[in-house]
């Protein structure tokens, strides 16, 4: 069943130098229990595009088309519908657990605040229920670091705590936003594996948005690549590297490590000056008079494999 | 902790030595003498030339800088601040006298600032560039810019001599109060004010802010309990730098409304050429600066927890 549909998702903020499109017509469906991965560069409205979902943009951006949760409509909820939805519904873990967490406030406090609001527990049963949450994501001695501040955390710890304050009220889905970005390597490496655990237990279903293609496919079962402002292809993990349609998304496998480290042409466009027809042709060997002109639809091009390229037209 | 507040009070010596030695200079090197000016003051008429020569002796005025210099060390490191040369009254008890005048003014006009700057500065930022936004920057505008005697004047006229609400000058009641705290107070809260609005737009954009928002808390509970201390901490830095300077007495406020307060006292003390009175205020002045902003140094520790004086080379 369909959790989560977003359709024709646009967001722009206006700002003096004009408007940011950063989401342009984004349509996509998350089902229960599965595992999405939003891929692409910095600055491509990925992040955007989450935030947008749990209302939690500025106040200058305009936000436009569906995102229908469970049948309703987020972006016509009341306040007060959203605040429902907020943490006990949908959670969210952000990148950066040091500037996302308040500095004056105990880690045990931050944590228990979901559950104390949604389940209504009191806090000392709060509490006992962040000691077992901060004990399944193992972070040692839960009921001594409750206590403790953000800042005695180390990072990866912190990390830890973040995914134990989105998954305490066990969300139907969880947005993670880079979760492993700023990590050592080796702290990256725990933290993807205690996400799948924690997943793989709670069967929630959630939106990975990252710029590493190779977390993503440790973590999830679709990808949607994300090309200023648009899904240009979504395809299984399987299918995506073993047959990936679009160039961008070849350009972006062949520049990984593993497989060659070969960098794509040119440079993302700004999100205030987007070219017209496929918003790649600037860089695209392929590019033809079409291209330059007309924006392509996505066109289904396998089982659950659409792209959004003349090419497969 | 207590190390920290042993090496503060450790320094504050220092600083206080510093600060009357500074003043001991200035005052050595200041034109007009004190012989003179006292005795002019008290005979009501010039002095002759034996009764300036008297005056200087009896109070070793005559003695090389240095060595007043070490006099004036040998007393204070005895809790002795000497004789006002005015009224012949310690020093100390000079002092005594007239600081529960300067205090009550200094709290009464700290609360009326914190009761304006705080909530406003805060209803400023959660409506940015509303209409109460614009109105009360360009008040706290005026604030700022408004000197304190003008606007004392201007109570004056208005609350005491055309409604006859307050009396305008005096000592004792709290009516006597009401227009002095409001003068020195609005000026207070002008800058807190901004200070209060600027901090919290800051800690508005910070990322836990939008953590707290996305957890599904009420504006209220974001604002309240993940705003409002972190926006605190700049805020009481500025109030405690302004405790200091309210406890050495409001000059100009005090002498506008005949408050009987350490600053009037001061302010005489030095065109008297007190000499005794000048040194001995200004050491318990810089006393007093030195000890409230260690209050608020100790206060930072229960506001923001990542401040900690107690751990070498942080943790």
């Amino acid at each position: 069943m369909t959790l989560l549909s977003i359709q024709n998702l646009k967001a722009h903020f206006h700002t003096e130098d004009g408007a940011v499109r950063a989401v342009n017509g984004v349509d996509m469906d998350i089902e229960e229990g599965e595992k999405l991965g939003l891929i692409g560069e910095t600055g491509c409205g990925k992040t955007v595009l989450g935030l947008a979902i749990l209302r939690l943009l500025s106040e200058n951006t305009t936000v436009e088309g569906r995102i229908l949760y469970k049948g309703q409509d987020i972006l016509t909820m009341s306040d007060h519908e959203i605040r429902k939805i907020r943490g006990k519904e949908i959670a969210m873990i952000f990148q950066n657990p040091l500037s996302s967490m308040n500095p004056v406030l105990t880690v045990g406090t931050q944590v228990a605040e979901p559950v104390e609001l949604h389940q209504h527990l009191k806090k000392k049963d709060a509490m006992q229920r962040v000691i077992e949450m901060l004990k399944s994501v193992k972070i040692p001695l839960p009921q001594e670091r409750v206590k403790e501040y953000p800042h005695e955390f180390s990072g990866g710890m912190r990390q830890r705590a973040m995914i134990a304050m989105g998954l305490i009220c066990m969300p139907s889905l969880i947005i993670a936003d880079e979760p492993t970005t700023g990590l050592d390597v080796t702290i990256q490496a725990q933290i993807i594996e205690l996400m799948k655990e924690v997943l793989r237990d709670s069967g929630t279903s959630m939106l990975l948005i990252t710029h590493d293609l190779t977390v993503a496919a440790e973590l999830c079962d679709h990808i949607a690549v994300m090309y200023p402002g648009e899904i240009i292809e979504y395809a299984s993990v399987r299918d995506l590297f073993k047959d990936p349609k679009h160039p961008y998304t070849r350009g972006f496998l062949d520049s990984l490590p593993d497989r060659g480290l070969k960098p794509i042409a040119g440079i993302s466009p700004s999100l205030i000056d987007l070219p017209a027809g496929c918003k790649f042709h600037p860089r695209c060997s392929l590019a033809t008079e079409r291209c330059r002109k007309e924006r392509p639809e996505l066109i289904k091009v396998g089982i659950k494999h659409y792209v959004r390229c003349f090419l497969y037209d | 902790m207590k190390k920290f507040i042993a090496r503060r009070l450790a320094i504050a010596v220092i600083v206080m030595l510093g600060a009357s030695l500074l003043s001991f200079l200035l005052l050595y090197l200041a034109p007009g003498n004190p012989a003179h000016a006292i005795l002019t003051a008290q005979l009501g008429h010039d002095p002759s030339l034996e009764e300036v020569a008297f005056f200087m002796a009896k109070h070793d005025l005559n003695n090389p800088f240095l060595v007043q210099c070490s006099q004036w060390l040998y007393m204070i490191t005895h809790v002795n601040l000497g004789m006002s040369f005015r009224t012949g009254e310690p020093v100390l008890v000079e002092f005594i006298d007239r600081f529960p005048a300067t205090f009550e003014l200094a709290s009464a006009s700290m609360l009326i600032a914190v009761l304006i700057a705080i909530p406003v500065g805060i209803l400023s930022a959660l409506k940015q560039n509303s209409m109460l936004d614009h109105i009360s920057r360009l008040v706290s505008l005026l604030g700022v810019s408004m000197p304190n005697f003008w606007l004392g004047l201007l109570l004056i006229l208005f609350f005491s001599l055309k409604l006859g609400w307050f009396p305008c000058f005096g000592y004792g009641t709290l009516s006597h109060l009401v227009l002095p705290a409001i003068t020195l107070g609005t000026g207070l809260a002008a800058p807190l004010m901004r200070l209060m609005r600027a901090s919290m737009l800051e800690v508005l954009r910070q990322d836990y802010i939008r953590t707290a928002r996305s957890k599904g808390l009420s504006e209220q509970v974001v604002m309240w309990k993940h705003g409002f201390k972190n926006a605190l901490i700049p805020v009481i830095t500025h109030m405690g730098m302004q405790i200091g300077h309210l406890l050495a007495g409001a000059v100009i406020v005090e002498t506008i409304f005949a408050w009987p307060g350490v600053g009037k006292f001061l302010v005489d003390a030095i065109y008297a050429r007190d000499y005794p009175v000048i040194q001995g205020f200004v050491l318990i002045i810089a006393l007093f600066f030195v000890l409230s902003n260690l209050a608020v140094d100790i206060l930072y520790t229960y506001l923001d927890p990542r401040i900690r004086y107690d751990v070498e080379n942080g943790k």
